[in-house]
């Protein structure tokens, strides 16, 4: 259980403002998760600087990474160390593989970087430096787990596939069957958290060549339980819940930007609030925006 | 008529809800309060016991004014998840929209939701009225025991689910009606109780316009023939 | 357990027909014994599932399978009487302006008013002030015979919030927000038309005479980060005075309790499948839910591993019979146990002398358990005010702090033997179990060996 963030710029001048909106909100549901914390953004320039392939990694000191991939940048943000380089990023990703066979991939693509770690949300952002970050798009969690232990790893937001992440309030039930499926199918999964289940089955669908939208709708058809889901692309911002929707989710819309968060006391911290739009998504409705 | 009196004020941008709440829960507390940035605090208001009146500047969390008695609630701004949860008299007023279980579980009192209200509004209600501007959503009245629940817009999926005696007046369309909650014909006696309620909301409304909807009243006893609603 | 069935069988055919079916070549099915043939063609008569009182009653690794190592050379016992052994509890310290101070470590479960009598609920409330200890609600609200008789009383909040009500909730010394309870993990509350009468009927708001559906989920939160908020509501209602306590039925009870701290809870009551109920379906007592003594360790680690043992308090429910499971419970790391299902049978429930009663109903003397039906003879549950009026409450009170009195002496006894000057001084190393399945769910080893079997997270 937990509480879930998410904000898609949609007017440049705020890009500046990124980390400091995210890090404010992201204050806000600290109650609903005090045990472990993520983010993923999108755009800043000092954790994914344009043009270069990025990767997030977990279980590797940035030391370890200089030393096995010298000329790579590296930026060090709490338990996550962020690579960057000038290659394609299925290459990057390969390098890192063989020089770093230890290390957990938490987020790969361009202009996208994902840091996660345990402890007190709002003391994890000041050691993420969160408020400095810029960009276009970020989704944050903080997580109370449920049926799994507290790690870094089972921090959310998962991104199993570039620039994609998802971050879930609630609590699948019948992940399990839907894991062994896609095991079988080949995907290969780094927790025994429900929700990854949920990040590598849109993933897979993704590869297959659905979209956002019809992936998403495949995963209310699937899976069951609870869920309050927020899934973003480099191009897109979506949320939908389940069809009984008891786990809460808010959003609010205005010219400047979209926003979405698990209670408003984290929405209320945006600029322009007082005027936007504030509804509650429908069960079973996928509300995508686009950049 | 009462003398007016000036409202005690509380900013919730320097005092704690605690606070707040502390000083509504005195004995013999101030009749009128204007509560300053809620901005979504929640429990805001809760557990009143006394003729007071509260008039909160903004947005609230959950439960804002849950298990009222006697007093007048005011949100200027939306409310969040069970406002007036387990209300028991009094009033309380939203003039923007709520979200889930609005009223739930509710024994009296009158709750008034000038917007829209979310999924379960009325979730097993137990006496009280609510009157709603806009629409509500899914399993609105969900197990509604007794009281009244009118809707001046639309009614989302499953209206009444499992209703036993609560009544329900929908002007809108009902997306569909739950399990042994069907419509039932409007006689003079419900369009009298149906203007009564518009009329203490303050919405300027036709009963005629509305229709009935009530339980059918075979989930009473368990019986092998509904099986397949269970 | 297939020698159980043997042994029945080998009796019942003894004393029914004085024939020896064994003999004759006669044998029964262990899988479609009579009990189950009764079952299924029950079902094709009625078409609607059994519905029954009491918890699981098939044979479980319980307190039985365990035993205490007694003073030695190494360790000395402690003198009866002079030297003290101690029995009190505090419960909800961490949060509450007024927690609870209880004489003896065995609380009187949730049990409602319309399951119960009002004779018997006003009972409990005798029977466990006299013993200094505290009684609890149930679905459907509280009574003032409870609220009256009742010195210490834990006010349950329900997803059917029945007669839930700001006042009550005043008076209450504690908050107990259920999310399940051990016979049925995942259910609502039960109660069929006979038993709802004008007063429960009116209490619970609901129309007299129907079958009670009720809801298995709180209608205005669900997940324990909507439990934190809702928590904290109920604190900001009685102005942070009462502890709140969080009761589940025993599954997944690791997380279940790492959650219930998480989310605020002063106290956390754990409810294993042998937890009794009034009315539930048949399946869902004997086949959700798991053993109270796989419950315990799993409360404890998690309390531990969180570094608030003993400081959110663990109440123990499922079975608890006599002293010696009372101790051992503690002994597992129970602060305090709770009773529902021996509560009764002290106020009379199986006992002996209805057997005709009960045979007339279909059933007998120690097998009795249609509680759902009202027509209890001892008067017990049932809403009927002639069988009601058969339970004197002061004498039904007085029975209650009997058997508290004796459960507290037979804990205090083995808790001596094992050199304790308190209860809470007993500790997991002074059991040791005499199954393999025992060791392996309470993590004590097997008698005579060091060996726990299963891996402990």
């Amino acid at each position: 259980m937990c509480g879930i963030v998410g904000l898609h710029l949609r007017e440049p001048s705020l890009e500046p403002r990124l980390g400091e909106l995210l890090t404010a909100m992201l204050g806000q549901v600290v109650e609903r998760g005090p045990d472990s914390a993520g983010v993923a953004v999108y755009g800043d320039p000092r954790l994914s600087p344009p043009g270069r392939a990025v990767v997030s990694l977990l279980g590797v000191t940035p030391e370890e990474v200089s030393t096995a991939l010298p000329g790579a940048g590296v930026v060090a943000a709490d338990a996550t160390t962020v690579v960057h380089a000038e290659l394609p990023v299925d290459e990057l990703l390969a390098t890192i593989a063989t020089a770093l066979p230890y290390a957990t991939v938490i987020g790969s693509g361009e202009g996208f970087a994902v840091l996660k770690g345990t402890g007190n949300p709002v003391q994890l952002a000041e050691s993420f430096g969160l408020a400095g970050v810029t960009g276009y798009q970020g989704a944050g969690h903080t997580r109370m787990a449920t049926e799994s232990a507290v790690t870094p790893e089972g921090a959310h937001p998962f991104s199993v596939g570039p620039g994609q992440c998802l971050v879930h309030n609630g609590s699948f039930a019948n992940h399990a069957t839907i894991r062994r499926e896609l095991r079988a199918q080949g995907v290969r999964f780094d927790s025994e958290n429900d929700s990854e289940v949920g990040a590598r089955f849109i993933a897979h669908h993704l590869d297959r060549g659905a979209d956002l939208e019809k992936a998403l709708r495949l995963l209310c058809e699937r899976f069951d339980g609870f869920y309050t889901l927020l899934v973003s692309t480099a191009d897109s911002f979506a949320v939908v819940r389940d069809a009984i929707a008891c786990k809460p989710a808010l959003v609010a819309e205005t010219d400047a930007w979209v926003a979405m968060a698990s209670e408003y006391r984290a929405l209320d911290v945006l600029p322009g609030i007082e005027h936007a739009r504030i509804f509650e998504p429908e069960p079973e409705e996928v509300y995508v925006w686009r950049r | 008529m009462a003398a007016l009196t000036e409202a005690e004020v509380v900013d919730l941008a320097a005092s704690s809800v605690r606070d707040l709440n502390q000083a509504l829960h005195a004995p013999q507390p101030a009749v009128s309060w204007r509560v300053l940035n809620p901005r979504g605090a929640h429990s805001v208001a809760c557990g009143l016991k006394d003729e007071v009146t509260v008039d909160i500047a903004g947005h609230v969390g959950y439960y804002c004014a849950g298990m009222n008695q006697h007093a007048t609630v005011t949100v200027h701004g939306n409310a969040g998840v069970g406002v007036a949860e387990n209300m028991m008299s009094g009033t309380v007023r939203v003039r923007g929209d709520a979200s889930q279980s609005a009223g739930a579980t509710a024994h009296g009192g009158l709750l008034v939701i000038e917007g829209n209200a979310a999924a379960r509004c009325g979730i097993s209600m137990k006496g009280v009225d609510i009157v709603v501007g806009g629409n509500v959503g899914h399993m609105s009245a969900f197990m509604g025991q007794a009281g009244r629940l009118v809707v001046c817009g639309d009614a989302g999926d499953a209206l009444g689910d499992s209703l036993y005696e609560a009544r329900i007046y929908v002007k809108g369309t009902v997306k569909s009606l739950g399990a042994d909650c069907v419509e039932k014909e409007m006689r003079d006696e419900h369009l009298t109780e149906l203007a009564e309620l518009l009329k203490a909301a303050e919405f300027d409304e036709d009963p005629a316009d509305f229709r009935r909807y009530g339980s059918a009243r075979q989930l009473y006893h368990f019986k092998v023939d509904n099986s397949t609603v269970y | 357990m297939d020698s159980d069935k043997g042994r029945d069988q080998g009796k019942d055919t003894v004393r029914d027909t004085g024939m020896d079916f064994a003999s004759h070549g006669l044998r029964e099915s262990a899988t479609f014994d009579r009990a189950t043939i009764h079952a299924i063609q029950r079902a094709a008569a009625t078409g609607v599932y059994d519905i029954r009182g009491w918890g699981a009653k098939r044979s479980l690794p319980h307190f039985d399978d365990l035993l205490f190592l007694g003073a030695s050379m190494s360790r000395y016992p402690l003198e009866g009487y002079r030297e003290r052994c101690d029995t009190d509890v505090v419960l909800g310290a961490r949060n509450a302006k007024y927690p609870l101070h209880l004489d003896i470590p065995v609380t009187i479960a949730g049990m409602s008013f319309g399951a119960l009598s009002a004779n018997a609920k006003e009972a409990l409330g005798r029977g466990a002030s006299a013993a200094g200890t505290s009684t609890t609600t149930g679905d459907g609200g509280m009574t003032p015979e409870e609220r009256g008789q009742s010195k210490h009383l834990v006010y349950q909040y329900l997803p059917s919030r029945y007669g839930m009500n700001p006042d009550d909730l005043r008076e209450a010394d504690a908050i107990e927000v259920v999310l399940g309870q051990g016979a049925k993990p995942g259910g609502g509350g039960m109660l069929l038309g006979q038993k709802i009468t004008d007063r429960v009927a009116g209490m619970r708001t609901l129309p007299v005479g129907v079958d009670q559906r009720s809801a298995c989920r709180h209608p205005d939160w669900t997940g324990p980060d909507d439990l934190t908020i809702k928590i904290g509501e109920l604190r900001e209602i009685t102005d942070w005075e009462k502890p709140i306590y969080v009761k589940v039925g025993a599954t997944r009870t690791y997380y279940d309790v790492k959650l219930a701290v998480h989310a605020g809870a002063d106290v956390v009551v754990v409810d294993g499948m042998q937890g009794g109920t009034a009315a539930t379906q048949e399946v869902f007592i004997e086949h959700v839910g798991i053993p109270t003594l796989a419950a315990i360790p799993q409360a404890v680690q998690a309390l531990r591993e969180l570094g608030v043992h003993r400081e959110v308090q663990l109440i123990v429910s499922g079975g608890i019979r006599t002293g010696a499971d009372v101790a051992k419970a503690i002994a597992l790391g129970a602060d305090a146990v709770a009773i529902g299902t021996a509560a009764l049978i002290a106020l009379g429930d199986n006992h002996p002398r209805h057997d005709a009663e009960y045979r007339q109903l279909g059933s007998a003397a120690g097998y009795f358990d249609d509680f759902q039906d009202g027509r209890d003879p001892a008067g017990i549950s049932t809403q009927d005010e002639e069988l009601a009026a058969r339970l004197d409450p002061v004498e039904g009170g007085r029975r209650l702090a009997n058997y508290l009195r004796v459960l507290t002496m037979e804990a205090q006894t083995l808790a001596r033997a094992c050199g304790k000057a308190h209860l809470h001084h007993l500790e997991p190393e002074d059991l040791v179990a005499l199954t393999i399945e025992s060791a392996a769910m309470a993590r004590v080893p097997l008698a005579g060996t060091d060996w726990i079997p299963g891996a402990v997270r």
